[in-house]
């Protein structure tokens, strides 16, 4: 493949004797809007540090465009980085914080000016020119990080958590235009979050990380169907996750009933992870049920109910857009690919 | 009014102590030994326009070699561990909490022509040289003393200067020197003013270390004002005149050096 823009062979980095990232092998393709998921302390920052030239690898070997640059500092690096609190230039106001780059490399005046008011209109802060940094919002002030960075015309943007300040509702609009933008200017995004959701809706291919390790590469459809294992199910949404033993191929038994199901491949009674969304379960009538249960609480959610049932020593949640009556007895069913059987993780969650 | 009450021991401090010396000295200035009025005080004032220009002269230069001294040290300082800055931080304080007059007169043992240094060269047959009582030797005295004091506002304004800013302009291409150009130096200043004014202000107007390194050759303006009040040529109106001299020199050098009124600057790093 010739389209690999980043690659990185074997890389293990330390901090303070500890190994944040364990032999990870990774390739980023041109174009593409990877990211990085996985909660505080995964590692998933220190890998981008690691493209970025900011955290040297104790062992491995990155890679830009077929080159090795280990060895090259970061402010030789043809990538750019939109920082976790912006990181903006307190003592320069919104144009000069963006000339910043072009300003380093000598570029002529007037065509930092066409350049810049280029960059304000891609990132809607059109007439912000003179503004200090401080009389900008969050928002705004991450518009001036994104203009800031991409100046420079990178052939890679690394975005460190870049929307974790913002609100709710300004986070979503934020995310819809940095895919806007990233497909506008056809440039690899690599993008790290926390947030599942951030990660679903704006990636091409989602990278779920933990202990400093890839547990899952896929697309965010992959991701969230299919889930590789029981912690990748639980971070990526919501999930009921039960023990359970797999008699043979397609027939799984969990919560004390047999169900069919889509897996195969394991061995005759083994130990497994069975992972269900709340939202797979149809509530039906307790003869008809597969599992019953008391209803034990209704949350409204504002698109659905979210239920927990208490029913063969378990507690399930259950998503729909019905409600029950607290109290009442209910039966639950579920088809065959619904039901995710996992291998055991090693680890205990 | 509470908050308000809190003020007035202050208050009272800074009237007797500030205000009242300060119409005190006015007054003297304007004055004869009689108490009626004359200008002859600050005529004369002129007479002393060699030391004076001298005076500011050593204390430029003593305030130059702190700044270029001290800037490094803060820097490296606030971009070390937390320990290690604690440590370099107690370093730099700990010859502050030695009496003053015990450190100059070390540096009088040091520098002396039968000195430790003169001592060292003369085991090879060099020397003695001429260190104690030379104009260098005041400027040392006052770089010695007064270095803290342009290394402490330089570090607390450096700290502040968040890695991630200086990470960011790495990354957008700066290289070590566009860094310092760039960054370090317009965010820090605010820190660069107040170490100027801390250092220049007392070194301007210094009199033991000029009296002790620098012999009777090297009189500062501070020197010639002790003497109107404490030595032989007791004329405390001619004191208070110099006196008031000095500090409106200062204020006015201050003023117009543009290193007052920064509040704009201020404003932008927090």
């Amino acid at each position: 493949m010739n389209d690999i823009i980043i690659s990185l062979q074997n890389i293990t980095a330390e901090y303070d004797g500890e190994k944040v990232i364990e032999n990870m092998n990774l390739d980023i393709r041109d174009h593409e809007f990877v990211t990085f998921l996985g909660p505080s302390g995964c590692g998933k920052t220190t890998t981008l540090r690691i493209i970025g030239g900011f955290v040297e690898p104790t062992e491995g070997d990155v890679f830009f465009e077929g080159k090795r640059i280990n060895d090259v500092p970061p402010f030789k690096r043809n990538v750019n980085t939109v920082f976790q609190r912006y990181a903006l230039f307190p003592h320069l106001d919104v144009y000069d914080n963006i000339a910043f780059g072009l300003k380093l490399k000598n570029t002529p005046k007037e065509q930092i000016r066409i350049k810049v008011a280029e960059m304000l209109k891609l990132v809607n802060l059109e007439g912000y020119e003179s503004r200090n940094i401080n009389q900008l919002s969050g928002g705004q002030q991450q518009r001036v990080a994104i203009a800031r960075a991409l100046i420079n015309e990178p052939k890679v943007l690394l975005l460190d958590e870049p929307l974790g300040a913002l609100d709710l509702k300004l986070r979503k609009e934020m995310q819809l235009e940095l895919k806007r933008i990233q497909q506008a200017l056809g440039i690899t995004f690599i993008y790290v979050t926390h947030d599942q959701e951030e990660a679903l809706t704006m990636s091409d291919r989602v990278l779920v990380m933990r202990h400093g390790k890839i547990l899952q590469n896929g697309s965010p459809e992959d991701i969230y169907n299919e889930p590789a294992n029981a912690f990748v199910a639980d971070f990526i949404g919501e999930s009921n996750i039960v023990s359970g033993v797999m008699h043979k191929d397609y027939l799984v038994e969990f919560a004390g009933v047999k169900f069919e199901c889509d897996d195969k491949g394991f061995a005759p009674l083994e130990a497994v992870d069975v992972v269900i969304r709340p939202e797979d379960f149809k509530m039906v009538s307790v003869d008809e049920g597969q599992i019953v249960g008391k209803v034990e609480s209704i949350t409204f959610k504002g698109v659905h109910f979210e239920i927990i049932m208490e029913g063969h020593g378990l507690k399930w949640m259950i998503h729909s857009t019905q409600s029950r009556e607290v109290g009442a007895m209910i039966g639950l069913t579920l088809n065959p690919d619904d039901i995710h059987v996992m291998k055991k993780m090693e680890e205990t969650l | 009014m509470r908050v308000k009450a809190a003020a007035y021991p202050y208050v009272a401090w800074a009237l007797l102590l500030i205000a009242i010396p300060l119409g005190l000295i006015i007054y003297f200035s304007f004055t004869d030994s009689a108490g009626s009025f004359t200008m002859e005080n600050l005529i004369q004032v002129g007479g002393y326009s060699n030391v004076l220009i001298k005076s500011v002269w050593l204390s430029v230069i003593s305030t130059i070699i702190c700044l270029l001294m001290g800037y490094p040290v803060a820097y490296i300082m606030s971009r070390s561990s937390a320990v290690t800055a604690r440590t370099l931080l107690l370093l730099i304080m700990l010859p502050m909490w030695m009496n003053f007059l015990l450190r100059t007169y070390g540096w009088m043992s040091i520098l002396e022509n039968n000195g430790l240094i003169n001592q060292f060269f003369g085991l090879f047959g060099l020397g003695p040289f001429e260190m104690i009582n030379t104009q260098g030797a005041v400027v040392l005295g006052m770089v010695y003393n007064y270095i803290p004091f342009m290394i402490l506002p330089l570090h607390s304004v450096m700290t502040k200067i968040g890695k991630d800013v200086i990470e960011a302009a790495q990354d957008l291409g700066a290289g070590p020197v566009k860094v310092l150009s760039e960054v370090v130096l317009p965010l820090s200043l605010p820190g660069i003013k107040t170490g100027v004014i801390m250092v220049f202000v007392p070194a301007v107007s210094t009199f033991i270390i000029s009296q002790m390194l620098g012999g009777g050759g090297n009189q500062l303006i501070g020197d010639i004002i002790e003497l109107q009040f404490l030595g032989n040529a007791y004329n405390p109106n001619l004191g208070s005149a110099i006196s008031l001299v000095l500090m409106l020199l200062v204020l006015l050098i201050i003023s117009v050096s543009g290193f007052l009124n920064d509040d704009d600057l201020e404003e932008k790093l927090l």
